[in-house]
């Protein structure tokens, strides 16, 4: 792997940038590989660098029917937070913020890391008295919420101008998640590629799975794609939304639907808002990108959705509810807008499991799974190399079906 | 945005309503079926790229509960209520 430092920029600067190596080769597909990840996006990935880097597995394929980072991971708003509720989720969710502040160095990749917290504004009481709730766990597990006054949260947030005495919901306080941050999510999926293909990886673009192929046995035997069979004793889905469309083709069902989740973006302004803002009770949130741009996001469309594209009274109601708070975005102009399929388990918490098929391992419900790429792919990477789960996510393994002990964590993002 | 077929107010504003989830499977004696069986009951919905069996509220109009068969490629609604207009 060709390092990236000043040096190097220095040297390929004066040669015209003609000189640099591509960042991952492009192998001949092989009929047979030890493990197959299918999804080339930020849990694929990651999950392959992890096999590789912790546990010496270097067979492995990543199979990507588009292009290398171009699903969930290029259509979310890079929001790192970790604060959660349930006693299983916050210890996951700090590893992975620790995991992603440490990323730029352990990638040799610039993340664009920008820890810059999270602020929610609270409009009711009962939203305060759960965020409350939350703060007592998260401070068990190392995780930081502060309540702030009104007063505290107009002066770090100038353009929170709505949201009076006189309005439907007054602002009551804030609570601040110093832990909170944002990063560039091209970096995070390059990152991890080609750190991933220097340990012996291969990532194969253009190379759509449609079909789980099982021996005789029942157990896992490869996938077919449209480039022909490919065996693996061990398969490894990470396609989000169309999990349940892969695991089918095996006649597996899983506890999981798949909705539609959008966000917008305004166009770039001078620099406004120097926190991730959160309107739990308004229903929407945002950040200042480093180019300026406002990135929007609220609730997701009602009911199951195949589609990426954004719902006219979905896209209404968030806007109307920000200029509830922020009158003065009444002037941004809104550029591009995109939506997402994910998939939300039972209970909202992620699936990380091998399953009843033995060598299918999936990767799901991650509903802001951007923020989980670093320990989602070491857990996993840890499942699929030992067999066993990782202490971090033995949780959100299909167990807590079998038993009915949810993991519940619907409200703590924006599923619903 | 849907328009949704209501047996009453005729094709209404998707904003006028509140999603009432999927229809699942028809709820099996319990004591009949193994946990497995009675856990997927519980859990496991269908999740096809094509037509899902789901419930909406009239809520902001008539307050009519309905059921429709809709495209989750498309949003096609392919099934309405029966006396939908």
């Amino acid at each position: 792997m060709q390092k990236y430092s000043v040096l190097s920029l220095a040297r390929n600067a004066f040669s015209g940038h003609r000189n640099w190596s591509p960042a991952w080769r492009s192998p001949p597909l092989k009929n047979r590989y030890d493990v197959v990840v299918i999804g080339a996006g930020g849990h694929g990935l990651a999950t392959a660098y992890y096999l590789a880097k912790e546990f010496g597995i270097t067979d492995v394929a990543v199979l990507e029917r588009g292009w290398l980072g171009g699903g969930n991971i290029a259509r979310n708003t890079v929001t790192i937070r970790s604060n959660y509720m349930r006693d299983e989720s916050i210890p996951f969710y700090v590893k992975s913020v620790a995991m992603f502040e440490g990323l730029t160095h352990e990638l040799n990749f610039n993340m664009m890391h920008s820890k810059r917290t999270m602020v929610d504004v609270v409009q009711t009481w009962p939203k305060l008295r759960e965020l409350r709730r939350r703060q007592l766990v998260m401070d068990i597990y190392g995780s930081t919420y502060e309540q702030i006054t009104s007063e505290e949260l107009r002066r770090r947030i100038p353009a929170l101008t709505g949201g009076g005495p006189d309005a439907r919901l007054p602002v009551i306080c804030g609570m601040v998640h110093t832990d909170a941050g944002v990063n560039r999510h091209d970096a995070v999926a390059w990152g991890y590629a080609r750190a991933a293909d220097a340990r012996g990886v291969e990532i194969h673009q253009q190379t759509a799975v449609q079909s789980l192929l099982r021996s005789r046995h029942g157990t896992i035997e490869g996938v077919e794609t449209n480039r022909g069979t490919i065996r693996a004793n061990k398969v490894v889905v990470a396609v989000s939304g169309h999990t349940t469309t892969l695991t089918e083709t095996a006649g597996l069902k899983l506890p999981l639907r798949t909705m539609n989740l959008t966000a917008f973006v305004s166009e770039p302004v001078q620099p406004l808002v120097d926190v991730i803002v959160n309107c739990p009770d308004s229903g929407f949130y945002f950040s200042q990108s480093d180019k300026g741009e406002m990135v929007i996001g609220g609730a997701p469309d009602m009911g199951q959705s195949f589609r990426r594209d954004i719902k006219q009274h979905v896209f209404e109601d968030t806007v109307t509810a920000m200029l509830s708070l922020f009158p003065s975005f009444k002037k941004l102009k809104l550029m591009r807008q995109w939506g997402g399929h994910l998939d939300i388990s039972h209970d909202a918490s992620p699936i990380m499991d091998q399953t009843d098929i033995a060598g299918l391992f999936v990767t799901a419900g991650w509903w802001g799974g951007y923020k989980a790429i670093p320990a989602g792919g070491l857990t996993l990477a840890h499942l699929v190399a030992k067999g066993e789960p990782h202490p971090l996510m033995a949780s959100f393994t299909m167990d807590r079906f079998r038993h009915l002990d949810f993991v519940m964590e619907a409200g703590t993002t924006t599923a619903r | 945005m849907l328009l949704i077929p209501c047996p009453y107010c005729g094709k209404r504003n998707e904003c006028e309503f509140i999603y009432g989830g999927p229809v699942g499977a028809k709820r099996p004696d319990p004591n009949a079926v193994n946990d497995a069986e009675w856990v997927e009951y519980l859990t496991v919905t269908p999740n096809p790229q094509g037509p899902v069996q789901e419930k909406w509220w009239h809520a902001r109009g008539c307050g009519e509960w309905l059921v429709i068969w809709r495209d989750t490629r498309t949003h096609d609604i392919m099934e309405a209520p029966d006396d939908a207009t």
